[in-house]
């Protein structure tokens, strides 16, 4: 039986570059110049699970992101990374979103996508890294599901079987279809576009949406329907300054175990 | 009459446990909840239990602040089961409105504090560093603390408009707090809602949590500058001497010098040691915010202008194949 399944995509920093970005304390705003943008590589996986998925079951692979136009490269990639057409929610009205608003956005979009049996998500971005999206979207939509998933089994073609991580091990869980799954990075090792692949990517299509497109209340996404809000930015500092010590191996190692036996630390 | 307005100002605190043992993230939070509830200027600490007939767990979360506890004990209630643990606290919080609700950032708990947060419309501030409540755009609120893109930035979260304020916190976080004898009430709790999409298949233990990272007294962390001796020989030799447990950097990770759960930083573990020691860790924003809470951190690294030395208790300006060796020889002296 095929499978159509949607993959949830964020476009973020170069996980390299997040060191780059910094504040501007004059107009508390970050400037984010020079740091290139990446597909969140937890999506990556989302996505090459999907397409594995294709390839057992047969089906269609979208992916679907909310973003600035500039986001668009990212669908491109998945495009060349073998995806069958791609999604793009853009619009002021979805700028500013939390994760309740994001969802909401997302949900708006698969909604009007039509069918579809599973939506995939990773687990977390590397940027805000809530991981809370793929939960909220599962609740928009009325559908069960399950985080922190290394492992996907089909079982009959209509249900799953998930081997999700928690602190001392890992649960199965038994999931009907529609569902919502988001996975981690160990659950594959995502492809890379081939050139075929790249060079396929004009021919397929990467629909626009905006807020009227996708029929959603402009009051439930973005800034407007973001129940949270950042009041204060400002550059971490871990500021605990204490002693430095430098000199020959021997001082040095005697100053520090004295000071770990004066503080009681041995 | 008036219990609308004393549930009002409630802290609640989900209450995660296995096997007889509440997690530690939940009874650090139980101090937090304390602490905030002081902020408000009066008000309750209660937490919810699940799936627990346990006097002692019960107990335990009186003793370490609750002044409530409400209990759900049935057997149709798995902890595992995030659908039926969603639609019971959706309508307990719903019934009761909490002012604030705080959940550990663990694999179970994240997930039911989004649904909920979904279902009930309000916001959810996750991975919090500091929680407190102050006076914002004229109202008293709940305060999140978090790091943002990469720990590189603090950002600062409120909930101005939708109640109840919730965040998740990390383990490592906060610390429990001193257990003190005291009595409270237990609120037994009816679970209505019994039909859920999840089937749990099984539940498999492979790790003892209690030796886990974030539980260590004492954790030598290594970085990348260890690749100047070659991998993690010494971080190993060391960790021995202190009795403490063995960690690394995201570069540690991708060299294969550590497994996953043995990572340290924003996208791994969190940890509060009481002794953090770290070598050739340059102290990325990222990593800088998983062990903040740390009482002490003595770092190792060649490179004086490192960030590490700017959140190190004490420092130590030198080459690794030239300190490691003589401090492993020292404190081996001293145990001896």
């Amino acid at each position: 039986m095929p499978c159509d399944i949607v993959v949830c995509m964020k476009q973020v920093p170069h996980p390299d570059y997040l060191g780059k970005i910094l504040l501007d304390p004059a107009r508390g705003t970050i400037t984010r110049e020079g740091v290139p943008a990446v597909i969140n590589p937890g999506d990556r996986n989302a996505l090459e699970e999907a397409l594995r998925i294709r390839e057992k079951f047969s089906g269609r692979v979208v992916v679907i992101t909310m973003g600035p136009p500039q986001a668009r490269k990212a669908l491109e990639e998945a495009l060349a990374m073998d995806a069958d057409t791609a999604v793009h929610l853009c619009d002021q009205a979805f700028a500013g979103a939390d994760t309740l608003a994001t969802a909401q956005a997302l949900a708006c979009g698969i909604r009007k996508l039509g069918h579809f049996d599973l939506v995939l998500c990773g687990d977390a971005t590397i940027d805000s890294g809530t991981g809370q999206v793929a939960v909220q979207l599962a609740e928009f939509l009325d559908l069960p599901c399950i985080t922190n998933v290394e492992q996907l089994t089909f079982e009959n073609g209509r249900s799953l079987l998930a081997k999700r991580i928690w602190e001392r091990g890992y649960v199965r869980v038994r999931i009907k279809l529609p569902a919502v799954i988001a996975v981690t990075d160990k659950i594959n090792q995502p492809r890379l576009p081939t050139i075929l692949g790249i060079m396929a990517v004009t021919q397929k299509e990467i629909k626009n949406w905006n807020a009227a497109d996708i029929s959603a209340d402009v009051s439930q996404v973005g800034l407007s329907g973001s129940p949270t809000r950042v009041f204060e930015m400002s550059q971490f500092h871990a500021g605990r300054q204490g002693e430095i010590l430098q000199g020959s191996p021997e001082e040095v190692v005697t100053g520090a175990i004295d000071r770990l036996m004066k503080l009681e630390m041995l | 009459m008036n219990s609308q307005a004393k549930d009002r100002s409630q802290v609640w605190v989900w209450a995660e446990h296995y096997q007889e043992k509440l997690a530690k993230v939940s009874l650090g939070l139980l101090g937090k909840a304390c602490e905030l509830c002081q902020q408000l200027g009066g008000g309750e600490v209660a937490s919810v239990l699940v799936r627990s007939d346990s006097q002692q767990l019960v107990a335990e979360l009186i003793d370490h602040g609750s002044d409530k506890v409400y209990l759900a004990n049935d057997t149709c209630l798995s902890p595992f089961d995030t659908e039926l643990c969603t639609y019971l606290m959706t309508e307990l919080i719903q019934s009761h409105q909490p002012e604030i609700v705080l959940w550990g950032a663990t694999s179970m708990g994240r997930e039911i504090a989004s649904r909920v947060a979904a279902k009930l419309g309000t916001g959810l501030t996750a991975h919090c560093i500091d929680l407190y409540l102050d006076e914002v755009s004229g109202r008293r609120q709940l305060v999140a603390v978090v790091p943002g893109w990469g720990g590189n930035l603090t950002l600062k979260i409120i909930c101005p408009h939708r109640r109840p304020q919730m965040a998740t916190v990390k383990p490592g976080i906060f610390p429990p707090p001193q257990p003190r004898k005291r009595s409270g009430d237990v609120i037994p709790v009816e679970v209505k809602d019994r039909s859920s999409r999840l089937d749990i298949v099984e539940v498999v233990e492979e790790r003892d949590e209690t030796a886990s990272l974030e539980q260590a007294e004492v954790v030598v962390v290594g970085g990348w500058g260890l690749n100047s001796l070659g991998g993690f020989q010494a971080v190993n030799e060391l960790a021995q001497v202190l009795k403490g447990s063995v960690a690394g950097t995201r570069p540690a990770l991708d060299a294969g010098w550590i497994p996953a759960e043995r990572m340290i930083g924003q996208s791994g573990k969190t940890v509060a040691p009481r002794l953090l020691v770290t070598l050739g860790v340059s102290g990325a924003a990222q990593f800088a915010t998983a062990v903040l809470s740390s009482k002490l951190i003595l770092a190792v690294d060649r490179n004086p202008q490192a960030p590490i030395f700017e959140m190190a208790d004490i420092g130590i300006v030198g080459d690794l194949q030239d300190v490691l060796p003589l401090l492993i020889d020292r404190l081996r002296a001293i145990n001896r």
